[in-house]
């Protein structure tokens, strides 16, 4: 835990957040809409006698009571997925409509790319790329099962991608969950921060901010693109969107979801950052009860 | 309908490689062995009762030898990526084997060769075991295993019914302890 003393002057009741962030985090799954309602899906689970509850900002996220969701009959048919509740958040704000293409740059293992699909009804186009071959094994498992048609899945390095191989030549919306230094899963995974070091924020902060410019090139003027990490980093989360502001035509609007979140920072340390990134969400473990995340939503501008 | 076919001689050989999207019918096609998009809607139609319009959105494509995809969003042919959309079907084989997520996915469009299963032959299904089944008195080959699941029918996966057996051919990643 040490590594997160350093946020104790950015974070409201750090002590709740410390204890919050000793829990271990129950499960959740999200019911994927390409199968199943989520009426059809609970009460799949009611008839398997499995007790859940809904999310009160997002009726498609379930809280399970269960030590192996992946052992019931609606993961078996795919009409649940287990996702991280704070995981689902940036598909929501990023809001992609039928019929778009969206590009999804760091998609694996696949539980954001699926839920992109299922919002936009299955219809249009979600590019999922990961530059990791590994790991594009399980984002199409995880596609196939919870049969996403509209996803193509490529294998690439999201700072240098090109459009070439298709036949239109801009997205409308891209959603960037960053690879980052995961500070924010430590109720999920405990040896989180093992590895932690300045040096690892930094060298990840340079991908991240290579990505992310590549993301705005990519999308249409007036389009969307959504940053997100689960780590609590200024480095990671309100510098990299600086330096796309300084670098990319492009402006932080605000978004709205129906939980609690502190604004993002406009200084740390000795750098100060844009106004607009108050319109950032930070989201603590114990505001919601979740892991930890950070989004931004920015609007490509001419 | 082999007569309708070009000569193969003509033909180019399949690089599985890559995607490239099914030809029309079976007299537009330029690759060998190839099947085209009618054959592949008229199987579904024809095997399990899936009405063709049911695909009227999606494109189908073929990587690898004999191995379909069903895909929903935009792609140029030919095109080199890892994926697009879902394995549905293999063809270039005596019998024609539709996959499991593809089942599961458009098996509720099915009327025809759908094996109804009891809660505890679902559960074996899903677990990957083969049962005696006596009582199907319907066709041998591919079917369609479901069960009911809050209130409506739902597809398991793919089944192979032969001799009084049906053998779940759900892969292994795809098998669950229920």
């Amino acid at each position: 835990m040490e590594p997160l003393e350093r946020y104790r002057p950015i974070i409201d009741d750090f002590e709740a957040f410390l204890a919050a962030c000793d829990r271990p985090l129950g499960n959740a799954v999200r019911v994927n809409t390409i199968k199943s309602s989520v009426e059809r899906a609970t009460a799949a689970l009611e008839e398997e006698g499995a007790d859940y509850e809904q999310a009160d900002w997002n009726p498609r996220v379930l809280r399970l009571e269960t030590d192996s969701p992946g052992s019931t009959w609606t993961s078996f048919h795919g009409f649940t997925h287990g996702q991280e509740e704070v995981s689902a958040v940036p598909p929501v704000v990023l809001d992609p409509e039928p019929g778009e293409r969206v590009w999804d740059c760091c998609a694996a293992p696949g539980g954001k790319a699926t839920q992109l699909a299922a919002l936009m009804d299955d219809r249009g186009t979600v590019v999922a790329n990961d530059n990791n071959l590994g790991r594009i094994s399980a984002l199409r498992f995880n596609a196939e099962r919870l049969g996403a048609t509209s996803l193509a899945v490529t294998n690439d390095d999201a700072r240098n991608y090109s459009l070439e191989r298709f036949d239109f030549d801009e997205f409308d919306r891209v959603l960037v969950d960053a690879p980052c230094s995961c500070e924010g899963t430590i109720r999920k995974n405990p040896d989180a921060l093992d590895n932690w070091s300045e040096g690892h924020v930094s060298s990840v902060a340079g991908i991240q901010k290579g990505i992310l410019r590549r993301a705005i090139q990519a999308t249409r003027e007036g389009g969307t693109v959504v940053y997100s990490t689960c780590t609590f980093a200024p480095e990671e989360n309100e510098a990299v969107v600086q330096h796309a502001l300084n670098e990319e035509n492009c402006r932080v609007v605000d978004f709205d979801i129906g939980l609690e979140r502190s604004t993002g920072l406009t200084e740390w340390n000795e750098e100060t950052y844009d106004s607009s990134l108050e319109r950032a969400a930070r989201i603590y473990p114990h505001q919601n009860d979740t892991g930890g995340f950070f989004v931004a939503k920015l609007e490509v501008t001419a | 309908m082999a007569d309708e076919r070009a000569d193969d001689a003509d033909l180019e050989q399949n690089d599985g490689q890559r995607f490239d999207r099914l030809p029309e019918t079976p007299s537009e096609r330029t690759v060998e062995g190839r099947v085209s998009r009618e054959e592949v809607v008229d199987y579904f139609a024809d095997r399990f009762g899936i009405p063709l319009e049911t695909f009227d959105d999606y494109t189908f494509w073929e990587k690898g030898a004999g191995k379909i995809w069903i895909y929903r969003g935009e792609a140029p042919t030919p095109l080199s990526i890892e994926a697009i959309g879902m394995t549905c079907l293999r063809t270039r084989q005596e019998h024609w084997k539709p996959t499991t997520d593809f089942v599961q996915r458009f098996g509720r469009y099915a009327t025809d060769c759908v094996i109804d299963l009891e809660r505890e032959e679902a559960r074996r299904f899903a677990a990957g075991e083969d049962q005696d089944l006596e009582w199907w008195d319907g066709d041998w080959g591919y079917l369609v295993g479901a069960h009911e699941v809050a209130g409506e029918r739902e597809p398991l996966g793919v089944g192979l019914y032969v001799h009084g057996e049906l053998r779940s051919m759900v892969p292994k990643g795809r098998q669950r302890e229920l």
